[in-house]
C-alpha cells in the first residue's frame, strides 16, 4: 500500500513553504529517520525525516518549488515490494493526521512559534499602507495621495518598497546601529540563532558579538543589565523572545527603567527599548499569549508603542532608538509576517504619540492599534458595503496615547468603538472610553462600546482559542449598534 | 593574582569556623596619613547618620531611614582602594556610600527632610539618590535590584574599554534573590569588570544569616560560576581596603567579577521603626565595645601614630560642623515647588 508523504508543518502557525530540495531521488530506498527533503520558510530550513520505511516511489513537488501549501502530497513511499510504477499519485493513503498538521512525519520545530495566522482576517486591499503583498515587489512611487489616507505623512513621491514587518524591524535597528555606535541589542536567540523570529537577522554578521549579544534565558538579570548599562549612557535594545517572558522582568523594567529619572531629580535617564513579540499568537495557550499593552500604558517614566503596519513598525522603532526615555515596543508575531509598503531609505521615522486616521468615514470612528487593525479594517471594508462609513484609527503608540486624534474623529462622527486583543477590565479602550466620556461627552451619540479579547486565560484548542479572540463579526456588530441600524 | 590566590587558599581556612573574621595581625597597616583620612570619612558618615537619626525623630524625615553606623569601614575601605571613574551603586542603606563617593552633605540631608536643594530635588528621598558627577548610581529601594543594575554598568564599561569597575554592593538579605545569581551567571561569562560587595550584617531586616541562608559563607556565593570570592573582616578598614585592591585589580585587568563578603554589623535597627527585638543588647553592646571601626582607628592614631589628641578633637570639632551645616541646610530649605511634581518623567 503505496503512502503519500505531505508538505509538514513545522510550526503551529506554518500555512506554506519552499520545498528547497530533495536529498532522495525517485526509486531510492528509505528507512524511518532518513532526511527526505529540505524545507524552508522565511524563519528557517528545516528537514523533513522519512516516518515509514519503503521505496521513494514518485516526487510529486519538485526541487525549488515555492508555497507549497502544508498538507499537500509532496511525493509518494511505495511500500518494500511494490511496483514504485504502479503507484498513483494522490490517491496513496496519507500518513498525516488530516488535520493540518503533519505530525510525526518532521523533525521538531526548533521554534516554539512561528509566524502566520489562523482565524484573523488577512489585512484588507483597500488603502496603500495595508496592501498586502505576495512577493517583493519593485520599488513603487505613491502619486495619489488623497486616495492614499494611511499614507499620508509620508511625503509624495517617496519611493517605497514592499517589506515585511520583520524585514522593517530589522532594518530599523540596524541602520539605528549603523548611526550611532551606543546602540546594541541583546536578548535570548538574537546573535548566532539570527533571531527566535528572525528579527536579527544578519545583526551579528554585520555588528560582531560586541553589539549582538546573546544572552542566557535570564530575563530578571538582562533586563537589569540593559537598564544598568543604559543609565551610563549606552542605547541598549532589549529583545524578548515574548513579552510573556518580560513578567520575569517587569520589576526592571517598571522600577528601575520608568522610575530613576523622575528619583533622581532628572539626573540619570534610562534610553533603553525593551521589544519583542506581545499578545496572542496561534495555539500557544494562555502563558504565551498575553497581551500586555494595558498593563505597560498604566506606568508614568515608559513610552508605550505597538505597530501594525511595517512602515510604523520601522518608523517607530526608529524613533525608540532614538527616544532618552524607556520604550516599551509591543510587537505581534502575527504581523512579522505580512507585508507592506515601507519608504525606501534609512532617514524615516515616525514620532512616538501620534495616532493615524488609517481610513476616513463619517459615521462611526473605529480605535485600534497593533493586530487589532486586522479586525477593524477588515470590518471598516464589510460595513462600508452595508453603507455605514466607518474611520478607523491607529493609535500606533499606546502611551503618551494621542487623544487628540481619537476625540476629533468623534466629534465628527458622534460614535466610537474600540478594538483590542487583551483583557475588557482596565483595557485600552475602557482609557478611551474614560477619555471620551469627558472631552466628548456631548457628542457622543451612543455608548462607547469595546470589543476586546474575552475575559479568560488564553485556551488552547483552536475553536476555543477563536472564541476567546474579538472577531470581524463583532466589531462589525458594535458598529451598527452605536449607529443603531 | 598570586596574592590573591594566597589569601583565597588563607581563607579557606578561616571558614571553617566562619566567626570571627580573619584577624587583623597580618593586614598590611596603614600610614599616619591613610588612617587620618579613614578616622575623617568614617566619622562624618557616623556622625552623618546619628544627625539623621535625630531628625528623624524629631519628625523632619519620613518614610524609611536606614542608617549605616557601624558598618562605615566597608565603604571607605572599598572606596580607598578605587580609582576616579569606578562606579557605585547599591540598596536602600545608602547614605554612607554617597558621602564615600564625595556627595555633598547638605545636598544628601536635604534629600532626606524631602526639600527642593535635595540630590533628587525631594523627589527621591533617603534610598532614592544618584550623582552622575560623582559615580553613584543609586540609591535602589528594590532588593537586589541594583545587582543587575551594577553588572549592566560593568557590562557598559566593558563595551566602551574604559577602565572602570563597577563596584556593586548588597546586603546579606539581597544575596538571596534568583537576579544576584542570573547577574553573577552574565558577569563571569563575559568577564565584566564587577565587584560585588556583599555586606554582611548578620541580619536581613529581623531574620539573622543562619536562619535565611542555607549557605552562611557569602564568599562562595559565586562558586558554581567560578567567581573567587574572600570574607573580609569589614570592621577593619585596612583589610577592607586591601581585600578590595586585590578585588578590584582583578576585575580592571579583564579577569571578570569578584566577590567581597564584608563581615560587619549594624548597630541600629534595620530602620528608625525597628526596635531590635531578634538580637539582645548584649550582642551589640559587645560588638561596639570590641570592633567598632572607628574606634580601632582612633587607637592607631593615638597610639603607633601619636596624633596629638588635640589634633584628633579638631577632626571631630570639623565633621560636627560640616554635620551641623548639612542638618540646618536640610531644615531651613524649601520644599520643592508643587510645578515638580509634573517635571523629570520624561526627558
Amino acid at each position: 500500500m503505496a503512502t503519500d508523504i505531505l508538505m509538514p508543518a513545522l510550526s503551529p502557525t506554518m500555512e506554506q513553504g519552499k520545498l528547497a530540495k530533495w536529498l532522495k531521488k525517485e526509486g531510492d530506498p528509505v528507512k524511518a529517520g532518513d532526511i527526505l527533503a529540505e524545507i524552508e520558510t522565511d524563519k528557517a530550513t528545516m528537514e523533513v525525516e522519512a516516518v515509514d520505511e519503503g521505496v521513494l516511489a514518485k516526487i510529486l513537488v519538485a526541487d525549488g518549488t515555492d508555497n507549497v501549501a502544508v498538507n499537500t502530497p509532496i511525493a509518494v513511499l511505495a511500500e518494500e515490494g511494490e511496483d514504485p510504477t504502479s503507484v498513483q499519485a494522490g490517491g496513496a493513503k496519507s500518513n498525516g493526521k488530516g488535520d493540518g498538521k503533519a505530525e510525526g512525519q518532521t523533525a521538531p520545530a526548533p521554534d516554539m512559534q512561528a509566524e502566520g495566522q489562523a482565524e484573523r482576517p488577512a489585512p484588507v486591499a483597500k488603502t496603500g499602507d495595508d496592501k498586502p503583498v505576495d512577493k517583493p515587489a519593485s520599488p513603487a512611487v505613491i502619486t495619489n495621495r488623497s486616495e492614499d489616507r494611511a499614507m499620508a505623512e509620508i511625503p509624495e513621491g517617496t519611493e517605497m518598497v514592499t517589506q515585511t514587518v520583520r524585514e522593517a524591524l530589522r532594518d530599523a535597528m540596524a541602520e539605528e546601529m549603523r548611526r550611532d555606535d551606543r546602540v546594541f541589542v541583546m536578548g535570548e536567540e538574537v546573535a548566532e540563532y539570527q533571531g527566535a523570529y528572525k528579527i536579527t537577522q544578519g545583526l551579528l554578521q554585520e555588528f560582531g558579538a560586541k553589539r549582538v549579544v546573546d544572552t542566557p534565558i535570564t530575563e530578571h538579570g538582562f533586563a537589569g543589565v540593559g537598564v544598568g548599562a543604559a543609565f551610563t549612557g549606552l542605547r541598549p535594545i532589549v529583545e524578548f523572545m515574548t513579552f510573556n517572558f518580560a513578567m520575569q522582568a517587569i520589576d526592571q523594567i517598571i522600577n528601575s527603567a520608568a522610575k530613576t529619572l523622575y528619583m533622581s531629580g532628572g539626573q540619570l535617564g534610562c534610553p533603553i527599548v525593551f521589544r519583542g513579540p506581545n499578545g496572542a499568537a496561534a495555539r500557544v495557550g494562555a502563558q504565551h499569549s498575553h497581551d500586555y499593552a494595558a498593563w505597560y500604558s498604566n506606568v508614568p517614566g515608559l513610552k508605550v508603542v505597538m505597530p501594525y503596519t511595517a512602515s510604523d513598525a520601522k518608523g517607530l522603532l526608529k524613533s525608540a532608538i532614538r527616544d532618552p526615555n524607556p520604550v516599551v515596543f509591543l510587537e505581534n508575531e502575527i504581523l512579522y509576517g505580512q507585508s507592506f509598503p515601507v519608504p525606501k531609505g534609512d532617514d524615516f521615522t515616525v514620532p512616538i504619540g501620534k495616532a493615524k486616521v488609517h481610513r476616513e468615514g463619517k459615521d462611526v470612528t473605529i480605535v485600534s492599534f497593533g493586530i487589532g487593525m486586522t479586525y477593524a479594517l477588515k470590518a471598516a471594508h464589510e460595513l462600508a458595503e452595508a453603507g455605514i462609513e466607518a474611520e478607523v484609527i491607529d493609535l500606533r503608540t499606546i502611551r503618551p496615547m494621542d487623544s487628540e486624534t481619537v476625540v476629533a474623529s468623534v466629534k465628527k462622527t458622534g460614535r466610537c468603538i474600540t478594538v483590542e486583543e487583551g483583557f475588557p477590565q482596565s483595557g485600552i479602550g475602557a482609557e478611551i472610553a474614560a477619555r471620551l466620556m469627558v472631552d466628548a461627552f456631548d457628542y457622543l451619540d451612543a455608548p462607547v462600546l469595546r470589543i476586546t479579547g474575552k475575559d479568560v486565560p488564553m485556551p488552547y484548542a483552536a475553536n476555543l482559542e477563536k472564541l476567546a479572540l474579538p472577531n470581524v463579526a463583532e466589531v462589525i456588530e458594535a458598529a451598527k449598534a452605536v449607529c443603531y441600524r | 593574582m598570586d596574592a590573591a590566590k594566597e589569601a583565597r587558599r588563607g581563607n579557606d581556612k578561616t571558614r571553617e569556623k566562619a566567626a570571627p573574621p580573619p584577624s587583623a595581625s597580618n593586614v598590611p597597616a596603614f600610614s599616619r596619613d591613610e588612617d587620618l583620612h579613614a578616622y575623617r570619612e568614617m566619622l562624618l558618615i557616623r556622625r552623618f547618620e546619628e544627625k539623621a537619626g535625630q531628625l528623624y525623630g524629631m519628625g523632619l524625615i519620613g518614610g524609611f531611614c536606614h542608617l549605616y553606623i557601624g558598618q562605615e569601614a566597608v565603604v571607605i575601605g572599598v572606596q580607598m582602594a578605587s580609582k576616579d571613574g569606578d562606579q557605585v551603586i547599591t540598596g536602600y542603606r545608602d547614605h554612607g556610600h554617597m558621602l564615600a563617593c564625595g556627595m555633598e552633605p547638605k545636598g544628601v540631608m536635604a534629600e532626606l527632610t524631602g526639600r527642593k536643594g535635595g540630590y533628587s530635588r525631594g523627589k527621591g528621598g533617603s534610598m532614592h539618590m544618584f550623582s552622575r558627577e560623582k559615580n553613584f548610581y543609586g540609591g535602589h529601594g528594590i532588593v537586589g535590584a541594583q545587582v543587575s543594575l551594577g553588572t549592566g554598568i560593568g557590562f557598559a564599561n566593558k563595551y566602551r574599554g574604559d577602565g572602570a569597575v563597577s563596584l556593586t554592593y548588597m546586603g546579606d538579605g539581597a544575596a538571596n534573590q534568583g537576579q544576584v545569581y542570573e547577574s553573577f551567571n552574565m558577569a563571569q561569562l563575559w568577564k565584566l569588570p564587577v565587584v560585588y560587595v556583599i555586606e554582611n550584617n548578620r541580619y536581613a531586616m529581623g531574620t539573622s544569616v543562619s536562619r535565611a541562608s542555607a549557605q552562611t559563607d557569602f564568599s562562595k556565593r559565586g562558586v558554581s560560576f567560578g567567581i573567587p570570592g574572600e570574607q573580609v573582616d569589614g570592621m577593619d578598614v585596612r583589610a577592607v581596603r586591601e581585600a578590595a585592591t586585590r578585588a578590584i585589580a582583578h576585575a580592571r585587568d579583564g579577569e571578570g567579577p569578584y566577590i567581597l563578603e564584608m563581615q560587619t554589623y549594624r548597630y541600629r535597627g534595620h530602620s528608625m521603626s525597628d526596635p531590635a527585638k531578634y538580637r539582645t543588647k548584649d550582642e551589640v553592646a559587645r560588638m561596639r565595645e570590641e570592633s567598632d571601626p572607628i574606634e580601632q582607628v582612633r587607637k592607631r592614631l593615638l597610639g603607633p601614630h601619636k596624633v596629638a589628641e588635640d589634633e584628633i578633637k579638631a577632626v571631630d570639632a570639623k565633621v560636627r560642623e560640616i554635620v551641623n551645616e548639612s542638618a540646618d541646610f536640610a531644615t531651613s530649605d524649601p520644599e520643592p515647588d508643587p510645578s515638580e511634581l509634573w517635571t523629570d518623567i520624561l526627558l
